[in-house]
Protein backbone atom coordinates (compact mmCIF):
# COMPACT_ATOMS: atom_id res chain seq x y z
CA UNK A 1 0.00 0.00 0.00
CA UNK A 2 1.39 3.40 -1.17
CA UNK A 3 1.69 6.02 1.86
CA UNK A 4 -0.49 8.80 0.38
CA UNK A 5 -0.68 10.85 3.44
CA UNK A 6 3.02 11.51 6.25
CA UNK A 7 2.47 13.31 9.00
CA UNK A 8 5.78 13.77 10.44
CA UNK A 9 6.80 14.98 13.97
CA UNK A 10 4.27 17.85 13.73
CA UNK A 11 4.02 20.20 16.89
CA UNK A 12 2.16 22.88 17.12
CA UNK A 13 2.53 25.76 19.79
CA UNK A 14 0.24 28.70 20.85
CA UNK A 15 2.35 30.52 23.07
CA UNK A 16 3.34 28.46 25.92
CA UNK A 17 0.99 25.60 25.32
CA UNK A 18 1.93 22.71 22.99
CA UNK A 19 -1.18 22.20 21.71
CA UNK A 20 -0.08 18.90 19.49
CA UNK A 21 2.98 17.36 20.38
CA UNK A 22 5.52 15.81 17.82
CA UNK A 23 2.47 13.05 16.38
CA UNK A 24 3.73 11.15 13.51
CA UNK A 25 1.46 8.93 11.55
CA UNK A 26 0.59 8.68 7.98
CA UNK A 27 -2.81 7.24 5.65
CA UNK A 28 -2.27 4.44 3.25
CA UNK A 29 -4.68 4.99 -0.16
CA UNK A 30 -8.34 3.70 0.17
CA UNK A 31 -7.85 3.78 3.84
CA UNK A 32 -10.82 5.08 6.44
CA UNK A 33 -8.27 6.55 9.23
CA UNK A 34 -9.55 8.68 12.60
CA UNK A 35 -8.04 10.59 15.16
CA UNK A 36 -9.45 10.47 18.06
CA UNK A 37 -8.89 11.71 21.65
CA UNK A 38 -10.41 13.54 24.51
CA UNK A 39 -11.85 17.19 24.78
CA UNK A 40 -8.82 19.31 24.42
CA UNK A 41 -6.48 16.54 23.13
CA UNK A 42 -5.33 18.45 19.98
CA UNK A 43 -6.92 16.91 17.46
CA UNK A 44 -8.80 19.72 15.96
CA UNK A 45 -5.13 21.57 15.92
CA UNK A 46 -3.66 18.80 14.13
CA UNK A 47 -6.88 18.75 11.35
CA UNK A 48 -5.70 22.50 10.59
CA UNK A 49 -2.32 21.66 10.72
CA UNK A 50 -3.20 18.77 7.81
CA UNK A 51 -4.98 21.41 5.97
CA UNK A 52 -2.65 23.74 5.98
CA UNK A 53 -4.92 26.12 7.34
CA UNK A 54 -2.40 26.96 10.45
CA UNK A 55 1.09 26.23 10.21
CA UNK A 56 3.41 23.84 12.37
CA UNK A 57 5.49 24.83 14.50
CA UNK A 58 7.97 22.17 13.67
CA UNK A 59 7.47 18.92 11.54
CA UNK A 60 5.91 18.31 7.79
CA UNK A 61 2.72 16.79 5.97
CA UNK A 62 3.38 15.48 3.04
CA UNK A 63 1.07 14.22 0.34
CA UNK A 64 2.28 11.47 -2.06
CA UNK A 65 5.72 12.76 -0.83
CA UNK A 66 5.34 16.25 -1.58
CA UNK A 67 5.51 18.96 1.51
CA UNK A 68 2.07 20.46 1.98
CA UNK A 69 2.44 21.70 5.05
CA UNK A 70 2.71 26.01 5.07
CA UNK A 71 1.11 26.10 1.65
CA UNK A 72 -2.04 28.07 1.39
CA UNK A 73 -5.56 26.25 2.14
CA UNK A 74 -6.69 26.73 -1.90
CA UNK A 75 -3.06 25.03 -2.75
CA UNK A 76 -3.42 22.47 -0.77
CA UNK A 77 -7.50 21.78 -1.91
CA UNK A 78 -5.99 21.74 -5.60
CA UNK A 79 -3.92 19.33 -5.03
CA UNK A 80 -6.41 16.90 -4.16
CA UNK A 81 -6.39 17.15 -0.25
CA UNK A 82 -10.03 18.90 1.01
CA UNK A 83 -11.40 19.56 4.50
CA UNK A 84 -15.04 19.48 5.46
CA UNK A 85 -15.66 21.90 8.66
CA UNK A 86 -16.89 21.02 12.45
CA UNK A 87 -19.76 23.49 12.13
CA UNK A 88 -21.80 23.94 9.59
CA UNK A 89 -19.74 25.82 7.18
CA UNK A 90 -21.87 26.61 4.27
CA UNK A 91 -22.76 28.82 1.49
CA UNK A 92 -25.81 29.67 3.49
CA UNK A 93 -27.35 32.23 1.27
CA UNK A 94 -27.46 29.37 -2.17
CA UNK A 95 -29.59 26.83 -2.52
CA UNK A 96 -28.42 23.18 -2.37
CA UNK A 97 -27.47 22.69 -5.77
CA UNK A 98 -25.34 26.15 -5.48
CA UNK A 99 -23.42 25.55 -3.26
CA UNK A 100 -22.17 22.42 -4.74
CA UNK A 101 -21.83 23.75 -8.11
CA UNK A 102 -19.57 26.21 -7.00
CA UNK A 103 -17.53 23.83 -5.17
CA UNK A 104 -16.56 22.20 -9.08
CA UNK A 105 -14.38 25.26 -8.92
CA UNK A 106 -10.94 23.52 -8.85
CA UNK A 107 -12.68 21.32 -12.31
CA UNK A 108 -12.83 23.80 -14.70
CA UNK A 109 -11.01 23.91 -17.64
CA UNK A 110 -11.99 27.60 -18.55
CA UNK A 111 -10.74 30.48 -16.66
CA UNK A 112 -12.56 33.46 -15.66
CA UNK A 113 -12.41 35.44 -18.86
CA UNK A 114 -13.57 32.51 -20.43
CA UNK A 115 -16.87 32.18 -18.34
CA UNK A 116 -17.18 36.20 -18.75
CA UNK A 117 -17.74 35.95 -22.30
CA UNK A 118 -19.36 32.70 -22.32
CA UNK A 119 -16.39 30.61 -24.62
CA UNK A 120 -17.82 26.87 -25.67
CA UNK A 121 -15.49 25.64 -22.86
CA UNK A 122 -16.83 27.74 -20.58
CA UNK A 123 -20.55 26.57 -21.11
CA UNK A 124 -19.53 22.88 -21.67
CA UNK A 125 -17.65 23.25 -17.76
CA UNK A 126 -20.87 24.70 -16.54
CA UNK A 127 -23.51 21.68 -18.11
CA UNK A 128 -20.94 19.25 -16.53
CA UNK A 129 -20.77 20.94 -13.17
CA UNK A 130 -24.47 20.88 -13.50
CA UNK A 131 -24.95 16.93 -13.93
CA UNK A 132 -21.53 16.20 -11.83
CA UNK A 133 -23.78 18.02 -8.81
CA UNK A 134 -26.97 16.57 -9.40
CA UNK A 135 -24.78 12.74 -9.60
CA UNK A 136 -23.25 14.25 -6.25
CA UNK A 137 -26.63 15.24 -4.55
CA UNK A 138 -28.89 12.03 -5.48
CA UNK A 139 -25.80 10.05 -4.56
CA UNK A 140 -26.01 11.69 -0.94
CA UNK A 141 -30.04 11.55 -0.83
CA UNK A 142 -30.09 14.89 -1.12
CA UNK A 143 -31.50 15.47 -4.45
CA UNK A 144 -35.78 16.15 -3.29
CA UNK A 145 -34.23 18.91 -1.44
CA UNK A 146 -31.32 20.45 -3.72
CA UNK A 147 -33.48 23.80 -4.80
CA UNK A 148 -33.92 24.94 -1.12
CA UNK A 149 -31.97 27.74 0.03
CA UNK A 150 -29.26 25.96 2.30
CA UNK A 151 -30.01 28.25 5.59
CA UNK A 152 -32.86 26.23 5.74
CA UNK A 153 -31.59 23.08 6.39
CA UNK A 154 -31.52 20.86 9.55
CA UNK A 155 -28.59 19.74 10.92
CA UNK A 156 -27.69 16.51 9.95
CA UNK A 157 -28.95 17.34 5.91
CA UNK A 158 -26.15 20.32 6.28
CA UNK A 159 -23.77 17.94 7.47
CA UNK A 160 -24.36 15.72 4.11
CA UNK A 161 -23.83 18.72 2.49
CA UNK A 162 -21.17 19.61 3.50
CA UNK A 163 -19.73 16.29 2.30
CA UNK A 164 -21.35 16.78 -0.91
CA UNK A 165 -19.40 19.92 -1.24
CA UNK A 166 -16.11 18.26 -0.24
CA UNK A 167 -16.51 15.35 -2.60
CA UNK A 168 -17.74 18.82 -5.54
CA UNK A 169 -13.96 19.09 -5.42
CA UNK A 170 -12.80 15.55 -6.30
CA UNK A 171 -10.48 14.97 -3.72
CA UNK A 172 -7.70 12.01 -3.29
CA UNK A 173 -8.11 12.77 0.50
CA UNK A 174 -11.10 13.80 2.33
CA UNK A 175 -10.45 15.37 5.78
CA UNK A 176 -13.66 15.00 7.87
CA UNK A 177 -14.06 17.28 10.86
CA UNK A 178 -16.17 15.54 13.39
CA UNK A 179 -18.53 13.98 10.78
CA UNK A 180 -21.04 12.99 13.59
CA UNK A 181 -21.33 15.75 16.40
CA UNK A 182 -24.32 16.30 17.17
CA UNK A 183 -25.75 13.53 15.55
CA UNK A 184 -28.85 10.90 17.23
CA UNK A 185 -28.26 7.17 16.80
CA UNK A 186 -29.92 7.32 13.34
CA UNK A 187 -28.11 9.56 11.83
CA UNK A 188 -25.02 8.72 12.97
CA UNK A 189 -25.78 5.16 11.36
CA UNK A 190 -26.68 6.83 8.00
CA UNK A 191 -23.67 9.05 8.41
CA UNK A 192 -21.32 5.75 9.04
CA UNK A 193 -22.67 4.31 6.08
CA UNK A 194 -22.28 7.71 3.94
CA UNK A 195 -18.54 7.93 5.38
CA UNK A 196 -17.92 3.88 3.41
CA UNK A 197 -19.99 4.78 0.23
CA UNK A 198 -17.48 7.88 -0.04
CA UNK A 199 -14.47 6.03 0.49
CA UNK A 200 -15.74 3.39 -2.13
CA UNK A 201 -15.91 5.64 -4.45
CA UNK A 202 -12.27 5.91 -4.34
CA UNK A 203 -11.56 8.57 -1.56
CA UNK A 204 -9.42 8.06 1.03
CA UNK A 205 -10.78 9.41 4.48
CA UNK A 206 -9.36 11.08 7.17
CA UNK A 207 -11.77 11.88 10.50
CA UNK A 208 -11.43 13.48 13.71
CA UNK A 209 -14.15 12.57 15.80
CA UNK A 210 -15.40 12.51 19.15
CA UNK A 211 -17.90 9.82 18.88
CA UNK A 212 -16.09 6.87 20.14
CA UNK A 213 -18.95 4.18 19.03
CA UNK A 214 -18.77 5.10 15.19
CA UNK A 215 -15.44 5.55 15.20
CA UNK A 216 -14.99 1.94 15.96
CA UNK A 217 -17.29 1.22 13.40
CA UNK A 218 -15.92 2.88 10.58
CA UNK A 219 -12.45 2.55 10.92
CA UNK A 220 -9.24 1.14 9.08
CA UNK A 221 -7.17 2.48 11.56
CA UNK A 222 -6.92 4.79 14.86
CA UNK A 223 -4.54 7.35 16.17
CA UNK A 224 -5.52 8.36 20.03
CA UNK A 225 -4.15 11.50 21.12
CA UNK A 226 -4.18 12.91 24.64
CA UNK A 227 -2.64 16.11 25.49
CA UNK A 228 -0.96 16.48 22.21
CA UNK A 229 0.41 13.65 22.28
CA UNK A 230 -0.06 10.53 19.98
CA UNK A 231 -0.58 7.80 22.95
CA UNK A 232 -1.51 4.86 20.43
CA UNK A 233 -2.08 3.66 16.92
CA UNK A 234 -4.05 0.73 15.73
CA UNK A 235 -7.16 -1.03 14.32
CA UNK A 236 -10.07 -0.52 16.38
CA UNK A 237 -9.99 -4.57 18.02
CA UNK A 238 -6.14 -3.14 19.13
CA UNK A 239 -6.88 0.12 20.61
CA UNK A 240 -10.28 -1.02 22.19
CA UNK A 241 -7.82 -2.83 24.77
CA UNK A 242 -5.07 -0.43 25.23
CA UNK A 243 -4.13 0.35 28.51
CA UNK A 244 -3.36 3.65 27.49
CA UNK A 245 -6.47 4.59 25.83
CA UNK A 246 -8.94 3.41 28.69
CA UNK A 247 -6.76 5.31 30.96
CA UNK A 248 -6.94 8.78 29.25
CA UNK A 249 -10.91 7.62 28.80
CA UNK A 250 -10.69 6.65 32.42
CA UNK A 251 -14.10 7.86 34.55
CA UNK A 252 -16.13 7.04 31.09
CA UNK A 253 -18.94 4.95 30.76
CA UNK A 254 -17.86 1.50 29.24
CA UNK A 255 -20.24 2.25 26.03
CA UNK A 256 -18.47 6.07 25.47
CA UNK A 257 -15.45 4.21 24.57
CA UNK A 258 -17.07 1.66 22.44
CA UNK A 259 -16.21 -1.48 24.67
CA UNK A 260 -20.30 -2.47 24.64
CA UNK A 261 -22.06 -2.50 21.82
CA UNK B 1 -34.61 36.26 -17.69
CA UNK B 2 -34.83 35.00 -21.15
CA UNK B 3 -31.97 36.09 -24.09
CA UNK B 4 -34.66 38.18 -25.90
CA UNK B 5 -36.37 39.48 -22.96
CA UNK B 6 -32.86 40.95 -21.66
CA UNK B 7 -31.83 42.19 -25.14
CA UNK B 8 -35.64 43.76 -25.14
CA UNK B 9 -35.00 45.23 -21.68
CA UNK B 10 -31.59 46.81 -22.77
CA UNK B 11 -33.10 48.22 -25.86
CA UNK B 12 -35.73 49.61 -24.00
CA UNK B 13 -33.51 51.36 -21.64
CA UNK B 14 -31.19 52.86 -23.81
CA UNK B 15 -33.89 54.01 -25.65
CA UNK B 16 -35.27 56.13 -23.21
CA UNK B 17 -32.53 57.20 -22.25
CA UNK B 18 -30.89 57.88 -25.20
CA UNK B 19 -33.66 59.13 -26.89
CA UNK B 20 -36.62 60.05 -24.83
CA UNK B 21 -35.03 61.71 -22.43
CA UNK B 22 -33.29 64.89 -24.63
CA UNK B 23 -36.58 64.82 -26.77
CA UNK B 24 -37.96 65.44 -23.09
CA UNK B 25 -35.65 68.30 -22.23
CA UNK B 26 -35.69 69.34 -25.52
CA UNK B 27 -39.68 69.87 -25.46
CA UNK B 28 -39.36 71.36 -21.81
CA UNK B 29 -36.23 73.62 -22.29
CA UNK B 30 -35.10 72.02 -19.09
CA UNK B 31 -31.62 72.15 -20.38
CA UNK B 32 -30.13 72.00 -16.69
CA UNK B 33 -31.57 68.37 -16.10
CA UNK B 34 -28.33 67.29 -18.39
CA UNK B 35 -25.78 67.97 -15.83
CA UNK B 36 -28.03 66.56 -13.12
CA UNK B 37 -28.63 63.41 -15.28
CA UNK B 38 -24.97 63.08 -16.56
CA UNK B 39 -23.86 63.48 -12.90
CA UNK B 40 -26.49 60.48 -11.45
CA UNK B 41 -24.62 58.39 -14.62
CA UNK B 42 -21.11 59.14 -13.80
CA UNK B 43 -21.82 58.34 -9.54
CA UNK B 44 -23.82 55.50 -10.77
CA UNK B 45 -19.99 54.43 -12.44
CA UNK B 46 -18.38 54.31 -9.15
CA UNK B 47 -21.29 52.76 -7.10
CA UNK B 48 -21.51 49.96 -9.29
CA UNK B 49 -17.95 49.43 -7.84
CA UNK B 50 -18.31 49.93 -4.45
CA UNK B 51 -21.31 47.38 -5.27
CA UNK B 52 -19.34 44.76 -6.37
CA UNK B 53 -16.37 45.22 -2.72
CA UNK B 54 -19.75 44.78 -0.88
CA UNK B 55 -20.66 41.59 -3.28
CA UNK B 56 -17.28 39.86 -1.92
CA UNK B 57 -18.19 40.95 1.87
CA UNK B 58 -16.87 44.41 1.98
CA UNK B 59 -17.83 47.83 2.76
CA UNK B 60 -16.27 50.04 0.98
CA UNK B 61 -16.29 53.37 2.30
CA UNK B 62 -13.25 54.56 -0.06
CA UNK B 63 -14.27 54.86 -3.79
CA UNK B 64 -14.35 58.97 -3.56
CA UNK B 65 -10.20 58.28 -3.30
CA UNK B 66 -10.09 56.59 -6.37
CA UNK B 67 -12.43 59.39 -8.35
CA UNK B 68 -10.55 61.96 -6.73
CA UNK B 69 -7.23 59.39 -8.18
CA UNK B 70 -9.07 59.15 -11.49
CA UNK B 71 -9.80 62.84 -12.10
CA UNK B 72 -6.53 64.25 -11.39
CA UNK B 73 -4.44 61.23 -13.43
CA UNK B 74 -7.06 62.31 -16.24
CA UNK B 75 -6.57 66.27 -15.71
CA UNK B 76 -2.90 66.37 -15.13
CA UNK B 77 -2.41 64.40 -18.55
CA UNK B 78 -4.77 66.25 -20.56
CA UNK B 79 -3.31 70.13 -18.82
CA UNK B 80 0.63 69.02 -18.39
CA UNK B 81 1.15 66.65 -21.17
CA UNK B 82 -1.40 67.29 -23.62
CA UNK B 83 -2.77 63.79 -23.94
CA UNK B 84 -6.42 62.99 -25.84
CA UNK B 85 -8.49 62.70 -23.21
CA UNK B 86 -9.83 59.65 -24.44
CA UNK B 87 -6.91 58.44 -23.75
CA UNK B 88 -6.47 59.60 -20.63
CA UNK B 89 -9.96 58.00 -19.64
CA UNK B 90 -8.65 54.41 -19.86
CA UNK B 91 -5.73 55.39 -18.01
CA UNK B 92 -7.26 57.07 -15.47
CA UNK B 93 -9.42 53.91 -14.86
CA UNK B 94 -5.91 51.64 -15.05
CA UNK B 95 -4.32 54.03 -12.53
CA UNK B 96 -6.92 53.69 -10.03
CA UNK B 97 -7.19 50.06 -10.58
CA UNK B 98 -2.96 49.53 -10.30
CA UNK B 99 -2.75 51.94 -6.89
CA UNK B 100 -5.88 49.60 -5.73
CA UNK B 101 -4.11 46.72 -6.32
CA UNK B 102 -1.03 47.90 -3.90
CA UNK B 103 -3.24 49.61 -1.26
CA UNK B 104 -5.93 46.32 -1.09
CA UNK B 105 -3.22 43.65 -0.91
CA UNK B 106 -2.55 44.51 2.54
CA UNK B 107 -6.41 45.81 3.48
CA UNK B 108 -8.16 43.20 2.05
CA UNK B 109 -7.40 41.44 4.90
CA UNK B 110 -9.20 43.15 7.04
CA UNK B 111 -12.92 42.02 7.16
CA UNK B 112 -16.07 44.22 8.70
CA UNK B 113 -16.02 47.13 10.13
CA UNK B 114 -12.04 47.19 10.14
CA UNK B 115 -11.82 47.02 6.43
CA UNK B 116 -14.32 49.84 6.32
CA UNK B 117 -12.61 52.20 8.87
CA UNK B 118 -9.43 51.96 6.50
CA UNK B 119 -11.09 52.99 2.98
CA UNK B 120 -12.82 55.62 5.32
CA UNK B 121 -9.45 57.02 5.39
CA UNK B 122 -8.11 56.06 2.03
CA UNK B 123 -10.47 59.14 1.18
CA UNK B 124 -9.29 61.78 3.91
CA UNK B 125 -5.65 60.30 2.72
CA UNK B 126 -5.83 61.15 -0.96
CA UNK B 127 -6.94 64.54 -0.64
CA UNK B 128 -4.46 65.12 1.78
CA UNK B 129 -2.19 63.80 -1.18
CA UNK B 130 -3.87 65.70 -3.44
CA UNK B 131 -2.95 69.28 -1.11
CA UNK B 132 0.71 68.65 -0.74
CA UNK B 133 2.08 66.46 -4.19
CA UNK B 134 3.48 69.38 -6.49
CA UNK B 135 1.88 67.71 -9.41
CA UNK B 136 -1.52 68.30 -8.66
CA UNK B 137 -0.92 71.98 -8.24
CA UNK B 138 -1.91 71.86 -4.19
CA UNK B 139 -5.16 73.84 -3.09
CA UNK B 140 -6.25 75.78 -6.21
CA UNK B 141 -6.68 72.56 -7.77
CA UNK B 142 -6.37 72.49 -11.49
CA UNK B 143 -9.19 74.75 -13.47
CA UNK B 144 -9.88 75.28 -17.38
CA UNK B 145 -9.33 71.78 -18.62
CA UNK B 146 -9.77 71.95 -22.01
CA UNK B 147 -12.78 70.08 -23.20
CA UNK B 148 -12.47 66.61 -25.25
CA UNK B 149 -10.64 66.81 -28.42
CA UNK B 150 -12.24 64.88 -31.46
CA UNK B 151 -11.38 61.23 -32.40
CA UNK B 152 -10.72 60.66 -35.84
CA UNK B 153 -9.79 57.09 -37.16
CA UNK B 154 -8.28 57.08 -41.10
CA UNK B 155 -9.45 60.74 -41.65
CA UNK B 156 -13.38 60.03 -40.31
CA UNK B 157 -14.38 62.39 -37.12
CA UNK B 158 -16.11 59.90 -35.26
CA UNK B 159 -16.66 62.14 -32.14
CA UNK B 160 -16.07 65.78 -32.81
CA UNK B 161 -14.38 67.86 -30.53
CA UNK B 162 -16.87 68.76 -27.46
CA UNK B 163 -15.40 72.37 -27.95
CA UNK B 164 -17.00 73.33 -31.38
CA UNK B 165 -20.22 71.81 -30.36
CA UNK B 166 -23.54 73.63 -29.80
CA UNK B 167 -24.59 71.79 -26.96
CA UNK B 168 -21.40 69.89 -25.26
CA UNK B 169 -24.04 69.27 -22.37
CA UNK B 170 -26.03 66.62 -24.40
CA UNK B 171 -22.66 65.42 -25.60
CA UNK B 172 -21.50 64.42 -22.31
CA UNK B 173 -24.69 63.23 -21.26
CA UNK B 174 -24.49 60.53 -24.28
CA UNK B 175 -21.21 59.81 -23.42
CA UNK B 176 -21.80 59.38 -19.90
CA UNK B 177 -25.04 57.55 -20.41
CA UNK B 178 -23.13 55.05 -23.07
CA UNK B 179 -20.50 54.72 -20.22
CA UNK B 180 -22.75 53.64 -17.50
CA UNK B 181 -24.66 51.21 -19.62
CA UNK B 182 -21.28 49.65 -20.29
CA UNK B 183 -20.28 49.38 -16.79
CA UNK B 184 -23.31 47.91 -16.14
CA UNK B 185 -23.72 45.37 -18.85
CA UNK B 186 -19.61 44.23 -18.18
CA UNK B 187 -21.14 44.32 -14.27
CA UNK B 188 -24.02 42.47 -14.97
CA UNK B 189 -22.48 39.85 -17.17
CA UNK B 190 -19.56 39.10 -14.81
CA UNK B 191 -21.96 38.58 -11.51
CA UNK B 192 -23.85 35.78 -13.85
CA UNK B 193 -20.74 34.32 -15.05
CA UNK B 194 -18.65 31.78 -12.57
CA UNK B 195 -16.62 35.04 -11.06
CA UNK B 196 -20.08 36.28 -9.69
CA UNK B 197 -20.18 32.59 -8.21
CA UNK B 198 -16.90 32.65 -6.91
CA UNK B 199 -17.20 36.55 -5.36
CA UNK B 200 -20.44 35.71 -3.68
CA UNK B 201 -18.80 32.43 -2.01
CA UNK B 202 -16.19 35.01 -0.38
CA UNK B 203 -19.03 37.05 0.76
CA UNK B 204 -20.90 34.09 2.25
CA UNK B 205 -17.94 31.99 4.15
CA UNK B 206 -13.97 32.46 2.79
CA UNK B 207 -12.69 29.50 5.03
CA UNK B 208 -15.19 27.14 3.30
CA UNK B 209 -14.01 28.82 -0.43
CA UNK B 210 -10.54 28.68 -0.08
CA UNK B 211 -10.74 25.28 1.64
CA UNK B 212 -13.04 24.54 -2.21
CA UNK B 213 -9.67 25.91 -3.78
CA UNK B 214 -10.89 29.33 -4.50
CA UNK B 215 -7.48 31.76 -4.38
CA UNK B 216 -9.38 34.16 -1.75
CA UNK B 217 -6.59 36.38 -1.60
CA UNK B 218 -6.39 37.01 -5.58
CA UNK B 219 -10.26 37.37 -5.83
CA UNK B 220 -10.52 39.96 -3.38
CA UNK B 221 -8.22 41.81 -5.08
CA UNK B 222 -9.23 41.43 -8.73
CA UNK B 223 -12.40 42.62 -7.59
CA UNK B 224 -11.01 45.21 -4.99
CA UNK B 225 -9.18 46.53 -8.78
CA UNK B 226 -12.19 46.75 -10.76
CA UNK B 227 -13.67 48.38 -8.13
CA UNK B 228 -11.25 51.02 -8.17
CA UNK B 229 -11.34 51.05 -11.92
CA UNK B 230 -15.08 52.04 -12.17
CA UNK B 231 -14.30 54.47 -9.85
CA UNK B 232 -11.29 56.03 -11.23
CA UNK B 233 -13.32 56.18 -14.98
CA UNK B 234 -16.21 57.94 -12.97
CA UNK B 235 -13.24 60.55 -11.69
CA UNK B 236 -12.04 61.51 -14.66
CA UNK B 237 -15.30 61.74 -16.75
CA UNK B 238 -16.42 64.25 -13.78
CA UNK B 239 -13.32 66.12 -14.17
CA UNK B 240 -13.79 66.61 -17.71
CA UNK B 241 -17.17 67.60 -17.65
CA UNK B 242 -16.63 70.34 -14.66
CA UNK B 243 -13.35 71.16 -16.39
CA UNK B 244 -11.86 71.25 -13.05
CA UNK B 245 -10.90 69.45 -9.90
CA UNK B 246 -9.69 70.30 -6.28
CA UNK B 247 -8.61 68.27 -4.07
CA UNK B 248 -12.12 68.58 -2.30
CA UNK B 249 -13.69 67.15 -5.41
CA UNK B 250 -14.67 64.02 -3.58
CA UNK B 251 -14.83 64.36 0.01
CA UNK B 252 -15.27 61.53 2.74
CA UNK B 253 -19.30 62.82 2.26
CA UNK B 254 -18.92 61.67 -1.71
CA UNK B 255 -17.21 58.02 -0.38
CA UNK B 256 -20.41 57.45 2.18
CA UNK B 257 -22.71 58.42 -0.56
CA UNK B 258 -21.42 56.11 -3.02
CA UNK B 259 -21.61 53.43 -0.46
CA UNK B 260 -25.26 54.64 0.65
CA UNK B 261 -26.40 54.52 -3.50
CA UNK B 262 -25.63 50.85 -3.06
CA UNK B 263 -27.53 50.29 0.28
CA UNK B 264 -30.71 52.01 -1.29
CA UNK B 265 -31.05 49.97 -4.08
CA UNK B 266 -30.02 46.74 -2.85
CA UNK B 267 -26.83 45.21 -2.68
CA UNK B 268 -28.59 41.86 -4.08
CA UNK B 269 -28.85 43.62 -7.48
CA UNK B 270 -26.30 44.34 -10.08
CA UNK B 271 -28.95 47.27 -10.87
CA UNK B 272 -29.26 48.60 -7.30
CA UNK B 273 -26.60 51.35 -7.47
CA UNK B 274 -28.10 52.64 -10.51
CA UNK B 275 -31.46 52.66 -9.25
CA UNK B 276 -30.01 54.12 -5.24
CA UNK B 277 -27.76 56.60 -7.47
CA UNK B 278 -30.94 58.14 -9.29
CA UNK B 279 -33.29 58.05 -6.51
CA UNK B 280 -30.81 59.38 -3.38
CA UNK B 281 -30.02 62.38 -5.97
CA UNK B 282 -32.95 63.56 -7.68
CA UNK B 283 -34.18 62.83 -3.73
CA UNK B 284 -31.96 64.95 -2.34
CA UNK B 285 -32.90 67.87 -4.78
CA UNK B 286 -36.38 67.82 -4.40
CA UNK B 287 -36.48 68.23 -0.72
CA UNK B 288 -34.34 71.38 -1.39
CA UNK B 289 -37.50 73.08 -1.50
CA UNK B 290 -38.34 72.12 2.69
CA UNK B 291 -35.25 74.26 3.11
CA UNK B 292 -33.30 74.39 6.85
CA UNK B 293 -35.50 71.00 6.86
CA UNK B 294 -33.69 69.44 3.89
CA UNK B 295 -30.94 67.11 5.75
CA UNK B 296 -33.27 66.28 8.87
CA UNK B 297 -35.83 64.78 6.15
CA UNK B 298 -33.36 63.42 4.32
CA UNK B 299 -31.97 61.72 6.64
CA UNK B 300 -34.78 60.49 8.42
CA UNK B 301 -36.02 59.31 5.40
CA UNK B 302 -33.11 57.18 4.63
CA UNK B 303 -32.96 55.48 8.07
CA UNK B 304 -36.90 54.45 8.06
CA UNK B 305 -36.16 53.07 4.24
CA UNK B 306 -33.12 50.97 5.76
CA UNK B 307 -35.29 49.52 8.44
CA UNK B 308 -38.31 48.23 6.03
CA UNK B 309 -36.66 47.54 3.02
CA UNK B 310 -33.33 46.53 4.57
CA UNK B 311 -32.60 44.55 1.07
CA UNK B 312 -32.87 47.94 -0.89
CA UNK B 313 -35.88 49.32 -3.22
CA UNK B 314 -35.24 46.94 -5.76
CA UNK B 315 -36.79 44.29 -3.46
CA UNK B 316 -40.09 46.00 -4.04
CA UNK B 317 -40.25 44.32 -7.66
CA UNK B 318 -43.59 42.77 -7.84
CA UNK B 319 -41.36 39.88 -9.36
CA UNK B 320 -38.48 40.46 -6.80
CA UNK B 321 -36.46 37.33 -7.23
CA UNK B 322 -33.09 37.12 -5.01
CA UNK B 323 -29.78 38.00 -6.60
CA UNK B 324 -32.11 39.10 -9.63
Amino acid sequence: MTQLLQVSQVTKRFGGLVAVNDVSFSVAEGEIVSVIGPNGAGKSTLFKVISSFLKPTAGEVRFRGERISGLAPHIVARKGVVRTFQETTIFRGMTVRDNVIIAHHLRSKANLAGFFVGSATARRDEAEFGRSADQILNFLDLGAIKNEVASTLPHGLLRALGIAIGLATDPTVLLLDEPFAGMNHAETKRAVELVRAVRERGVTVLLVEHDMVAVMRISDRIVVLNFGLKIAEGTPAEIQCNPKVIEAYLGSEDETIGLLP
Amino acid sequence: MSPTKKLAATAAFLASVLVAVPWAIAATGRNDLYYTLTSVALLSIASAGVWLTFYIGRINIGQGAYALIGGYTSAILVVDYGVSFWLTLPIAGLFCAAASVLIGLPILRLRGVYFAMVTLVLTEVARLLALALPITHGASGMVSIPAPGAIRLFGVTLVPDFATLQNPRLAFYIVSVVLMALCYAGLYRLVHSRMGRLCLSLQQNEELASSIGVNIAWLRVVAYAISSFLGGIGGAMFAAIAQSIYPSSFTVTDSVNFMLNCFLGGLGYVFGPMIGTFVLYFGWDFLFQTGEYQLLIYSSLLIALMLFLPNGLLSLRPAAKKRG
